[in-house]
């Protein structure tokens, strides 16, 4: 890739870069919550919130209002210090991740500006040649922050909700990984931008044609890492109050959410990046616009399966990880390596 | 929803969809068949396919469930029991109670309290009428005894207040002397039956 770096990459470039990764994705999380109140809504034929601003718009702020201003309640018993940095493990692991995805385009900042005039702004914050395997291994990492919360707060619903995050991330871990070892065995690289260029050649060589098994395996895996519905066993209401979230309240709370809706868009950056093409222009429509619009499909996809499937039990996603998928994706990785060979 | 369809309680008269349930299978080879069956039959995507559907036909075809409720309101049934109303006679407007005490004695609840004295014509006057409604059940009956259809249940429920006796006096229930025109009988508890001139012959005056 040396070949491609066209300005130099300086430090103060990679944490403005950080530094909008952190303010867009937070909001755009804020803003994703609206977002999915409103198509659940939609989909059961509600109206959703209504009443803050023009058509609901601004109950984001009332929302972070309440969060910031609720009390932060630490139960007696709990271990006070796992108990405080557990939402921060979520939150921040959720955007250590981001570090390593592309998210806009490179840009350099204009001359007038005064102190950061001509800086060059990464496409990439850290753009490290294993980008896959760090970006999978900080979203499993952020697993630790619903175990630790779980554990510390002293309260058995958090307990169940810890011992589902567990059975949770043995089952599907194994199938993230086999599933994307065959694409990554096509591109013949890790990175990202790797991938990205692989599947420059249009429309036809989107990676999802030549592994449709891989994608599919893929995105299950993906709303089991964030823990979207049909696998959102960590803290289902209907069954364990709010699982390993129970407890938390005011802005530790809001951390988990954040860190949540992040992943959510990780997953989705992935999923687009990795086989639809990532942010290679279509025909006329230039790549940024068309990687938004594949990152909003599968956040609309992600709330949509949410309104429509029940979710499943820990047993099953066992029975599904191990018994289904991962078979189907050693298949997968079989068939794809006798292909190569030839 | 259309106050006919509000009112049809006659559940056995719909129409039911009978699911075509299959047996769980026991053998081993039974059960991969179900998971592959069910993988490639594509069921997720009908229910996917659901969900889509009624999003367009809620934004587009106007068919959002949901009400505005202090600004829109569904239909109550015209038997429903709430707050009373004292009906008023309709030629001379005078109220239609005859101070008889049968719904006073009826009343499940003992609340309702109510006195009565003759007035110059030596007929019967309410003086005193009040219904404690922190006590009522809204049980019907004092409707369903009264002999002048003088007392009948209203569609009033919202009845949050600052005072027990917001709604309990007698000319807070009484149809007010001007709405006259729009006073509506009522169809529930005590109500003569839609089919009553069929049914009942007339009492000829000279008994
Ligand atoms: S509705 Fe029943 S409880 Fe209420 S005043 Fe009438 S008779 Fe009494
Ligand atoms: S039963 Fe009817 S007529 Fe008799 S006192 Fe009660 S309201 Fe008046």
């Amino acid at each position: 890739m040396e070949a491609t770096v066209l300005p130099e990459v300086t430090s103060l470039g990679v944490i403005i870069k950080g530094i909008i990764i952190l303010a867009i994705i937070s909001a755009v999380a804020g803003f994703g919550t609206y977002i999915e109140r409103k198509i659940l809504a939609f989909m059961q034929r509600r109206l959703g919130p209504m009443h803050v601003g023009p058509f609901g718009l601004l109950q984001i702020a009332a929302d972070g209002i309440k969060l910031f201003t609720q009390e932060d309640i630490i139960p007696q018993n709990a271990n006070k210090f796992i108990f405080q940095i557990a939402p921060a493990i979520t939150a921040a692991t959720a955007f250590i991740a981001l570090a390593a995805v592309p998210v806009f385009p490179d840009f350099t900042i204009p001359e007038f500006i005064p102190l950061l005039g001509g800086t060059f702004v990464p496409s990439i914050a850290a753009d490290i040649n294993v980008g896959i395997l760090f970006v999978l291994g900080m979203m499993a990492a952020g697993l630790y922050g619903p175990l630790l919360a779980g554990m510390a707060q002293a309260n058995k619903w958090g307990i169940i909700g810890s011992a589902r995050t567990a059975i949770q991330f043995l089952s599907y871990e194994v199938v993230t990984g086999l599933s994307i070892l065959a694409p990554i065995m096509l591109v013949g690289s890790l990175s990202l931008v790797d991938f990205n260029e692989y599947q420059a050649g249009g429309f036809t060589s989107w990676l999802i044609w030549q592994q449709p098994v891989a994608f599919v395996l893929f995105l299950i895996a993906g709303f089991a890492e964030t823990n979207r519905t049909p696998f959102d066993l960590l803290e289902h209401e209907a069954e364990v109050v709010s699982g390993y979230a129970t407890e938390y309240s005011g802005m530790r709370w809001g951390m988990f959410f954040i860190g949540e809706y992040a992943n959510m868009i990780t997953v989705a950056i992935l999923a687009s990046v990795m086989f639809l093409g990532g942010y290679n222009d279509l025909g006329f429509i230039a790549g940024w616009f068309i990687i938004i619009g594949k990152i909003a499909f599968f956040f609309f996809l992600m709330l949509w399966v949410r309104a429509s499937w029940p979710h499943i039990r820990p047993d099953q996603l066992m029975w599904l990880c191990w018994k289904v998928l991962m078979p189907l994706a050693m298949v997968n990785i079989l068939i794809t390596a006798i292909v190569v060979m030839i | 929803m259309s106050l006919e369809e509000f009112k049809n309680r006659n559940t056995g008269q719909q129409s039911y969809k009978m699911l075509d349930i299959k047996h769980t299978p026991q053998s081993g080879i039974g059960k991969f068949g179900q998971v592959v069956e069910r993988t490639v039959k594509g069921e997720l995507f009908v229910g996917l396919w659901v969900t889509l559907r009624e999003m367009g036909n809620a934004l587009f075809k106007d068919n959002m469930h949901t009400i505005k409720y202090p600004l829109e309101k569904l239909p109550i049934s015209p038997r429903y029991r709430a707050i009373h109303d004292m009906l008023r006679l309709l030629e001379s407007g005078h109220y239609r109670c005859i101070g008889c005490g049968l719904c006073e004695k009826i009343c499940i609840s003992d609340c309702i309290k109510m006195d009565t004295k003759y007035d110059e014509n030596q007929r019967k006057e309410v003086t005193e009428y009040t219904i404690n409604f922190g006590r009522c059940i809204f049980c019907g009956y004092c409707a369903e005894v009264c002999p002048e259809l003088a007392i009948v249940h209203g569609g009033r429920y919202e009845t949050a207040s600052e005072q027990r006796a917001s709604f309990s006096l007698f000319e807070d229930m009484l149809t007010p002397i001007d709405a006259l025109k729009q006073q509506k009988e009522y169809d529930g508890f005590g109500a003569v039956s839609p089919n009553a001139d069929d049914t009942i012959k007339q009492t000829p005056l000279a008994y």
